[in-house]
């Protein structure tokens, strides 16, 4: 099993080329490589280079995103495989994420999702205006560990309030940690309507769902 | 005339970024992107005009493709010039392209509480206190609504915070936290109220209402309802992109200027389509992501020249701009909010915006300090001092008091001196004084400008409402307050 594989993966993780990246996963499938020794030796180890580089401020945002959507690509196609040999992909959490109805802000929910699914969380994205009731159904139904609630407006706010009320109205509170951000969100608000996790930006709320994770 | 209220007006000099050929291009890029890619309008009524004038609609997508030629032809029935109507009609403001007026910022969400100065939610009671420090203030030409009005009810919070600045104000009120056609068509009765019915409103708007697209090219489906229903009943509408370089627009600023355009002549050339003449004015508030948080700037170079390219895009439109300046990003009034608010305002007055927006919030719009408020006016005073540039003519070239004073003597007890002394600027808010005098207060600008704010809360009493109309929109907030959220 040659490292070149593992190399190019990586570079295609940092490169964020998608299209490249989903080709060496179909050619790790067609090798015969193992798709989690693909994904761990190759695509993520192009994910931590990414990270790190963003820490030290030496990369930006963008190319965050961009890695973690070649990530994305080359894990689908990496999926069927492990499907066939009866693998899974370790993930460190559930996460259910959404746009509080009322509410169509979608990028900075979605900023989010996209960066907890490139750091090995698995993200079930309900969009924007999403009813509360929806939220709770999808957590239920995916058994999810953690849900994030998105707003920008001070008028659907409250629907994070309500939707904490709601989880304890329905006597399950204690099986999800509630992650709340949006533009008028503070750690106040978090603390006071009694969310377990906040984050005034993107790679901030990946550390708190670590966090919680952790049980922290 | 504007009255009290200071505004720039004949300046000696303009900035303009860019060139014909510039604004040519960008309008053209404009309207191939809403022709072949489109604009994405949810709301039902928004999408059947459309459709009645042609457009092409996807109805589960809610995007509406729209030739050029329907673009071009609907912008031709903005009126170019209105005025925006205040209680006190001393001071009303001509929408004429040549006034410069400021208003306060908005939505903030906290405050930082001018006895304590400690950071907290907003509230109605401060809404009222910002609008009547507002009141008092030369530079101030009109309300946006300052912060949330947190402690009343989601579905007439807006409508409570109108009538709070109505109730501390003579001044025009721009909202721009109305957001369902069911709380405009409130807004509408109580302005109606205000003005003395319907036929006054329209022929004095007091209030006028400014809506957010929703970047990239996507406008908000309330948004769009409740534009509807003020453009009908005469009020001034207006829409504002906050596209930002990297994240909702592409990352070149030209490329920024052509999808906030695109939201923006898309949705005035819907409100002509339904109301043909109806007054109209482009708003505008780009920046450029932080490239390492993903987060609002508030401020850089990138967000100066947008500040000057959207006043000549609005003039190529012939319709009013209400610009995003000030607005800094900084945490406190520091350094940054100097520099940030100073060039912001520079770049947008002097390509003559016709509003601005606006005084007094921290940290990328969430965050009320009556200190930067202050201190936000103070900068508007210098550069309208700026813009009137420098007066060439006998008075002013003093030949006679030069000779007479001659070489090595002084102009302090020079006559000439005494008639053009005041013309100079005054400061308000500088720290000018003997380094003692600072060493011991260690005190400064943000120190000046609270105690003038404390000053002004203490004492400033605003041309008040009729009782019993007060009474009545008190009346009438009650009522709706106990209606069902729509």
């Amino acid at each position: 099993m040659s490292t070149d594989i593992f190399q190019a993966m990586a570079q295609s993780v940092i490169d964020g080329e998608k299209e490249e990246a989903a080709r060496l996963a179909r050619q790790a499938v067609t090798d015969g490589i193992d798709p989690l020794v693909a994904i761990d030796q190759g695509f993520v180890a192009g994910m931590r280079y990414v990270g790190e580089q963003y820490t030290l401020g030496e990369m930006f945002l963008p190319d965050l995103v961009l890695a973690a959507e070649a990530m994305k690509a080359a894990i689908a196609e990496l999926e069927p495989e492990m499907a066939r040999r009866g693998t899974a992909r370790q993930v460190l959490g559930t996460v259910v994420i959404g746009t509080v109805e009322g509410d169509i802000h979608d990028i900075g929910k979605t900023l989010v999702g996209t960066l907890l699914s490139a750091n090995g969380f698995k993200v079930y994205d309900l969009g924007v205006n999403v009813p509360l009731q929806t939220f709770l159904d999808k957590a239920l139904e995916v058994n999810a560990d953690i849900i994030g609630l998105s707003t920008l407006l001070t008028t659907t706010m409250i629907n994070q309030r309500k939707f904490v009320q709601a989880l304890e109205a329905a006597g399950v509170r204690s099986r999800f940690k509630v992650l709340v951000g949006g533009a008028p969100v503070t750690r106040s608000w978090a603390a006071e309507i009694g969310a377990d996790g906040y984050s005034e930006d993107a790679s901030g709320a990946v550390q708190a769902a670590i966090q919680l994770m952790q049980g922290g | 005339m504007a009255g009290n209220i200071l505004s720039i007006s004949q300046p000696r000099f303009r900035v303009q970024p860019l060139s014909e050929t510039d604004i040519q291009r960008i309008h053209e890029a404009t309207l191939h992107v809403i022709e072949h890619v489109g604009v994405r309008f949810p709301s039902p009524r928004a999408l059947e005009l459309w459709q009645a004038h042609g457009a092409q609609v996807d109805l589960h997508t809610s995007t509406v493709r729209a030739p050029a030629a329907l673009i071009e032809k609907a912008l031709r029935s903005a009126p170019p010039t209105f005025t925006l109507a205040a209680r006190d009609p001393q001071q009303d403001l001509p929408l004429d392209g040549d006034h410069v007026f400021v208003g306060t910022d908005g939505c903030g969400v906290e405050v930082l509480d001018l006895e304590s100065g400690q950071r907290r939610r907003s509230c109605l009671q401060d809404v009222a206190d910002i609008a009547r420090t507002a009141d008092a203030l030369e530079e101030i030409g009109f309300h946006w609504v300052p912060v949330s009005a947190q402690d009343r009810p989601a579905h007439t919070r807006s409508l409570h915070e109108l009538c709070a600045i109505w109730g501390n104000s003579s001044k025009h009120v721009q909202t721009e936290s109305i957001v369902t056609a069911h709380e405009a068509h409130a807004a509408v009765r109580l302005a109606e109220m205000v003005a003395g019915g319907p036929l006054a409103l329209r022929q004095r708007p007091i209030l006028s209402i400014m809506q957010c697209t929703a970047s990239p090219l996507a406008q908000d489906g309330g948004s769009l309802e409740a534009a509807l229903v003020a453009a009908e009943a005469g009020l001034p509408v207006g829409f504002m992109t906050m596209a930002s370089a990297g994240s909702t627009a592409p990352a070149t600023p030209a490329g920024t200027l052509v999808v906030g355009n695109a939201e923006v002549i898309s949705a005035l050339a819907l409100m002509q389509l339904a109301f043909p003449g109806a007054p109209v004015f482009y708003a505008a508030a780009q920046t450029a992501m932080d490239m390492r948080t993903g987060g609002y700037t508030g401020g850089g170079p990138e967000d100066f020249l947008f500040g000057a390219a959207s006043n000549q895009l609005a003039d190529f439109y012939h319709v009013p701009l209400s610009m995003g300046s000030f607005a800094t990003g900084a945490k406190l009034p520091d350094w940054q909010a100097g520099v940030e608010n100073s060039l912001s305002t520079f770049m947008a007055c002097a390509s003559m915006a016709d509003m601005l927006l606006g005084v007094g919030l921290l940290h990328g719009s969430r965050i009320w300090s009556y200190e930067q408020m202050l201190l936000d006016c103070e900068i508007f005073a210098i550069i309208r001092r700026v813009l009137q540039g420098i007066r060439v003519d006998e008075d002013s070239l003093a030949l006679e008091t030069i000779a007479a004073v001659g070489p090595s003597s002084h102009y302090l007890a020079q006559k000439h001196t005494r008639q053009n002394m005041r013309s100079l600027w005054m400061n308000r808010f500088f720290d000018r004084r003997p380094y003692d005098t600072w060493e011991a207060l260690r005190d400064g600008p943000p120190d000046f400008a609270r105690a003038k704010a404390r000053q002004i809360l203490a004492s400033h009493q605003p041309q008040g409402m009729d009782e019993r109309l007060s009474a009545e929109l008190g009346d009438f907030l009650s009522y709706l307050d106990a209606e069902e959220p729509a």
